[in-house]
């Protein structure tokens, strides 16, 4: 009870200061549609025949916007030294990070969600469908998760920018190569045995690991 | 100093034991090192199919098994500091870690030597391999962290935490990796693994290799430790006279 | 005050500190504090740059953890779980723990919710009332000054009414009329048989606030100036 009443509060400032600012949201769209500008010249494809890498190119993108807006979320508590008042707030560590992770992966969704449909025109996907939500969705939790541990950390360092990327994309390797793979299953529209009995799976049992070691030792890393 | 006080310590001959523990470690390690090379380069017969290059394979696998045994070690300390606060576990976390990366990027450089003329390619995304790849990453994010910690303090519980996550995130790692390398098999010439052609005389030398790295990385970790810690009195030292 | 009825076992001492050691790096900032602040006083902490009065303060508000030694507030221990020690405490700091963008009355709802205060919207009237910040609760952090920041920095300390408040030097920046309704809302504090504890370089200010004034030098306590009468002043 005490766990959710913190942990919502703290994600509902931070729906309701992106609210206010967009800072998040705009800076990661924009660099959303950058980085597929980008790969699209780097690749050097003709014109329609992305489609083969256009899972993995989502899909690191996504990564990246994940690393931009994890970063962003928690230099904001900083500012004026707001991560102190949530911990000095009776609220348990784990509330904060679950507060903080949900707010970060309301945004991502939010940043997803409207990146899609871009990615879907630049990228020439053939279909959207409901299945790839369900992926986009346990992926993004698992970024979050991950993204929102290390972000805490990283941003009480002196060199926070280069940190987060270097401790959070070893980790997430498997979600990213689940990800891609079961998109590029749903994408292709063929048979989908595969994302339910292996990619599915998998991005269930780390969200689930993750989720509960990640609060479990979150309070250790405020120790100053 | 206790002792001419009459109080016989307890801690002085521990410590004497640990001395000489490493000094007959050292030993023993450069013994079978030396008698571990004589047996790989003279005694092994030379492999049917890859010839000489196969030999590195006595070498490689120890370093590869050796280096995560770094890594349990470096999660199971971790939780131990954070548990007990104790320095000797962050020193035993720190060492592992540190004697680690090195048998990981050995084991990477061997790696690479072994798939170049063996599959025909320098890297492949081989699922034990990527593994290793991937525990490098995390040991270097490990010890980045404790040199970009505002205080050591924070440096000790912050590496101790990314220990334990990159335990737990490895084996996910290795299966999805595994998985995924199923859906896109990589072009590989040679045969895939040697493992299952092993003749007994091999057999014998791989074991006998990794107990002569065994005792190598002990040794490590053990002058590893005692470095540590003669870094830690030197830094009590500083603090003493930084407050006098 | 509902201190008593909160805190039936810790009625004799609202802060207690033994041994409190803290290092950073190559440096013992503190060596050894024992400290002890009883209910309905103002102490304040008078120590040079670096003394350790920052530290020791986060410390007792459970920011920051001792190497060593232990901290109890009103009986109840401060710790990494000491949810019901934290609920006890007020703390305003170098920084005004806001966010730019909320408004200063969203700014006090957030830490209404995250305290659970039942009735808020009215605690949050007083609180910007006490503070003279009433006509300004609905503009936002960015564009007020820095005296108005700092004073509603200290309406979000007091916004939970705790028992034990914490101030670090809370009077660095505040023009006169602002430390006269600091010291006035001390006095009512002391006098309500609640504690504080505070850190200033301003003599004048802690002599005229304080009840007891504490020094800090070389990592420990070294002077301790009980039960002069405060003229509570300002």
């Amino acid at each position: 009870m005490e766990l959710l009443r913190g942990a919502l509060a703290i994600a509902w400032k931070d729906v309701r200061l992106e609210l206010r600012s967009r800072d998040v949201i705009t800076s990661a769209l924009v660099f959303g549609l950058i980085v597929v500008v980008v790969f699209n010249f780097g690749l050097n494809r003709a014109p329609g025949s992305l489609a083969p890498v256009a899972p993995g190119l989502l899909w690191v993108a996504y990564a990246f916007i994940g690393v931009l807006a994890m970063n962003r979320a928690f230099t904001r508590e900083l500012e004026q030294g707001g991560l102190d008042g949530l911990l000095l707030a009776p609220v348990s560590r784990d509330a904060v990070f679950l507060g903080k992770m949900l707010g970060s992966l309301i945004f991502m969704l939010v940043i997803e969600a409207i990146l899609l449909p871009v990615f879907a025109v630049m990228l020439d996907l053939p279909t959207l469908s409901p299945t790839l939500g369900l992926v986009i969705l346990l992926a993004t939790v698992g970024f979050a998760t991950v993204g929102t541990f290390f972000a805490a950390i990283a941003v009480q360092t002196r060199s926070r920018e280069i940190l987060l990327p270097v401790l959070f994309f070893p980790v997430i390797v498997p979600v990213i190569i689940a990800a891609v793979e079961a998109s590029a299953l749903v994408l292709q529209g063929g048979p989908m045995t595969g994302v339910w009995t292996r990619w599915l799976p998998l991005l269930v049992v780390f969200d689930a690991l993750f989720l509960v070691i990640c609060p479990w030792i979150f309070g250790f890393i405020f120790e100053g | 100093m206790a002792a001419i006080a009459g109080q016989p310590t307890r801690k002085t001959p521990w410590r004497a034991a640990i001395r000489d523990a490493r000094l007959w470690l050292l030993l023993l390690a450069a013994v079978l090192t030396l008698v571990d090379g004589y047996l790989i380069f003279v005694v092994a017969p030379t492999d049917a199919v890859l010839g000489h290059i196969q030999r590195i394979f006595y070498i490689h696998v120890p370093i590869s098994i050796l280096s995560f045994l770094g890594f349990l070690l470096c999660a199971i300390a971790g939780i131990g500091y954070l548990i007990r606060r104790g320095e000797s576990w962050d020193r035993l976390a720190h060492a592992s870690a540190e004697v680690g990366v090195v048998f990981v990027t050995l084991a990477l450089i061997t790696g690479v030597i072994w798939a170049r003329p063996v599959w025909g390619v320098w890297w492949t995304w081989e699922p034990r391999l990527t593994t290793t790849l991937i525990l490098w990453f995390i040991y270097v994010a490990y010890l980045m962290i404790r040199q970009y910690a505002p205080t050591p303090q924070q440096g000790r519980v912050w590496s101790a935490v990314v220990g334990i996550i990159g335990f737990v995130d490895v084996p996910i790692v290795y299966y999805s990796v595994q998985w995924w390398r199923s859906i896109h098999p990589v072009q590989v010439i040679g045969p895939e693994a040697a493992d299952d052609a092993l003749e007994p005389i091999m057999a014998r030398i791989l074991i006998f290799s990794l107990v002569a790295t065994l005792a190598l990385f002990g040794y490590l970790l053990l002058e590893r430790m005692a470095l540590r810690k003669t870094e830690d009195t030197l830094a009590q030292l500083r603090r003493d006279a930084n407050s006098d | 005050m509902s201190i008593t009825a909160d805190n039936p076992d810790g009625g004799s001492v609202a802060i207690a500190a033994a041994g409190i050691r803290k290092e950073y790096g190559d440096r013992a900032v503190l060596r050894g504090v024992d400290l002890t602040v009883g209910w309905g006083e103002v102490a304040v902490l008078f120590g040079a740059n670096g003394a350790g009065k920052t530290t020791l303060l986060r410390i007792l508000a459970g920011l920051t953890r001792a190497d060593d030694g232990a901290v109890r507030l009103a009986g109840r221990p401060m710790h990494r779980r000491g949810n019901r020690a934290r609920r006890l405490v007020g703390f305003a700091g170098h920084q005004t723990m806001l966010y730019n963008d909320l408004t200063c009355r969203e700014n006090l709802a957030f830490y209404a919710r995250l305290y659970g205060i039942r009735d808020a919207g009215q605690r949050i009237d007083d609180a910007l009332a006490q503070l003279n910040l009433s006509d300004r609760a609905n503009r936002r952090v960015r564009t007020l000054s820095h005296g108005m920041q700092k004073r509603l920095a200290m309406a979000r300390a007091i916004l939970h009414e705790p028992a034990v408040l914490l101030l670090d030097e809370p009077e660095s920046g505040l023009d006169a009329a602002s430390v006269a309704t600091l010291g006035e809302l001390l006095r009512e504090w002391a006098a309500s048989g609640r504690a504080a504890l505070l850190t200033t370089h301003s003599v004048e200010v802690g002599l005229a606030w304080a009840h007891r004034a504490l020094t800090l030098d070389g990592g420990r306590l070294t002077g301790d100036v009980p039960g002069y009468p405060s003229t509570g002043s300002g």
